[in-house]
């Protein structure tokens, strides 16, 4: 629902007023490749050390493989949450709490976010 | 669904208050690393993660054809041998002369109401005759450790552990809470990693079982290039989690390696080793 509201928005905003669409867009794509960088990083988020992600070279196998987010995560903020403190969802996690534990900063993690809601 | 459900077993165990003594602690983990890994014998959990992980084990085996640590036991012999000023030698120290008696230490001293590590005894000795201790993580210790330790290869770590040594049981169960404390930035337990996701890949590194960790050190690490102790290896593993490390030998790390040990019952010693 919200993955339709978010293009929606984006739509809105572009057919509103051209510079500010290409703004847009160009923030989602830093941000892709920042989130990307922050996820493969071994002193950052260093998702790879546990989650197949696709482009990462010698991931881990303790999570499951990080696909089709956008699928099993249509709202965006529920993954926030979950990589914020995945506790939160499952007490016994061995997922380190990167938003709880200031691993990341915030917008760090709105990056890392928005490149694994994309895979 | 099985793995989930073991995750809270196994880490809900440790805080739970239903008591569970070491003998019963010993069979549940045996059974636990049991359906993780039906093919290993108990002996095979001596090996570590190559015990685990065929190419790991291809290459270690090659390692193995030329032992790194080869040196640090001639080194060790030398320096066991050696005279302290006194005209003593380590030898004076130690039941049996010092050899083969590597498979009964760490051991829960009464009198002291402590844990004694081999590596305490050892400067203990030292002090005794009026010499400076070594320091407890590399060189000189870990060779004469190396020495002491090959001279006990194949013999059994043999312990137990009963209500009326209500010391040395309050020891184990430190040891195992630290085992299973979430620390560091991280937020893993030791228990995390070496027992609820051992047999999985962080990154490209397979994670060892806990049963067997304590029979093979010292060891020569690659990515050391040289000799370390257990203690060393225990703050490289709480630096991961980017928890701070303490002190080799202090309490706590002595505790750890006394419970670690237990879980290692009944299998042969293999110290000195080599690891990546
Ligand atoms: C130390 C291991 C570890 C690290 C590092 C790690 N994770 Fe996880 N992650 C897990 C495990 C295990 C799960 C499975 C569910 C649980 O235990 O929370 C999981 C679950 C997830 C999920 C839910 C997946 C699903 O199928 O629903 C997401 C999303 C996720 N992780 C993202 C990340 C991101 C992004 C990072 C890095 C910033 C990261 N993880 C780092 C272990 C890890
Ligand atoms: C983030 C994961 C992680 C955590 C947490 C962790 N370890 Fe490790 N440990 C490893 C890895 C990776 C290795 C090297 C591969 C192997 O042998 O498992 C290792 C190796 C070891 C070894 C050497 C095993 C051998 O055969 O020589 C010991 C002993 C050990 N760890 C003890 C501990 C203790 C005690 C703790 C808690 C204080 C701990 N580890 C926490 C990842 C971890």
């Amino acid at each position: 629902m919200r993955h339709f509201s978010f293009h929606t928005l984006l739509l809105a905003i572009c057919c509103a007023t051209a510079p500010v669409a290409s703004y847009a867009e160009s923030k989602v794509e830093s941000q892709l490749s920042s989130g990307k960088a922050l996820a493969f990083s071994q002193q950052k988020g260093n998702c790879l050390a546990c989650h197949l992600i696709a482009g990462g070279e010698s991931p881990g196998n303790i999570g499951p493989p990080l696909i089709s987010m956008k699928l099993r995560y249509p709202d965006k903020q529920v993954l926030r949450l979950r990589i914020w403190n995945a506790a939160q969802f499952s007490p016994n996690t061995p997922m380190p709490p990167f938003g709880k534990h200031h691993i990341l900063t915030e917008s760090e993690i709105d990056d890392v976010v928005e490149f694994v809601w994309s895979l | 669904m099985k793995l989930i459900l073991s995750v809270a077993l196994a880490l809900s165990f440790a805080s739970s208050t239903g008591y569970a003594s070491p003998e019963e602690d010993l069979a549940e983990y045996r059974q636990f690393f049991k359906k993780r890994f039906p093919n290993l014998s108990q002996q095979d959990y001596a090996d570590g993660v190559y015990a685990i992980n065929p190419i790991a084990r291809e290459n270690w085996e090659a390692i193995e054809e030329f032992p790194p640590y080869e040196l640090a036991i001639e080194d060790g012999e030398e320096l066991f041998n050696a005279p302290f000023k006194n005209g003593k030698t380590y030898a004076s120290c130690f039941k049996n002369g010092g050899l083969k008696i590597a498979q009964n230490y760490p051991y829960w001293d009464k009198e002291r109401q402590e844990v004694v590590t081999l590596a305490l005894a050892i400067n203990e000795c030292r002090v005794s005759n009026k010499e400076q201790p070594l320091p407890y993580k590399k060189g000189d210790i870990a060779a004469i450790l190396a020495f002491m330790k090959d001279s006990s290869r194949g013999e059994k770590i043999q312990r137990t552990l009963t209500k009326e040594q209500p010391g040395a049981i309050a020891a184990y169960e430190s040891g195992k809470a630290f085992y299973f404390k979430r620390r560091g930035q991280l937020n893993f337990a030791c228990a995390h990693c070496h027992m609820v996701y051992s047999g999985s890949n962080l990154r490209s590194e397979t994670l060892s079982p806990t049963i067997g960790h304590a029979t093979n050190w010292p060891t020569y690490r690659a990515k050391w290039g040289e000799m370390g102790t257990i203690h060393r290896r225990f703050q490289g593993c709480n630096k991961q989690v980017r928890a701070k490390p303490l002190k080799a030998q202090s309490v706590a790390y002595r505790n750890l390696e006394f419970f670690l040990t237990y879980l290692s019952n009944d299998l042969e010693m293999n110290a000195p080793s080599s690891r990546r």
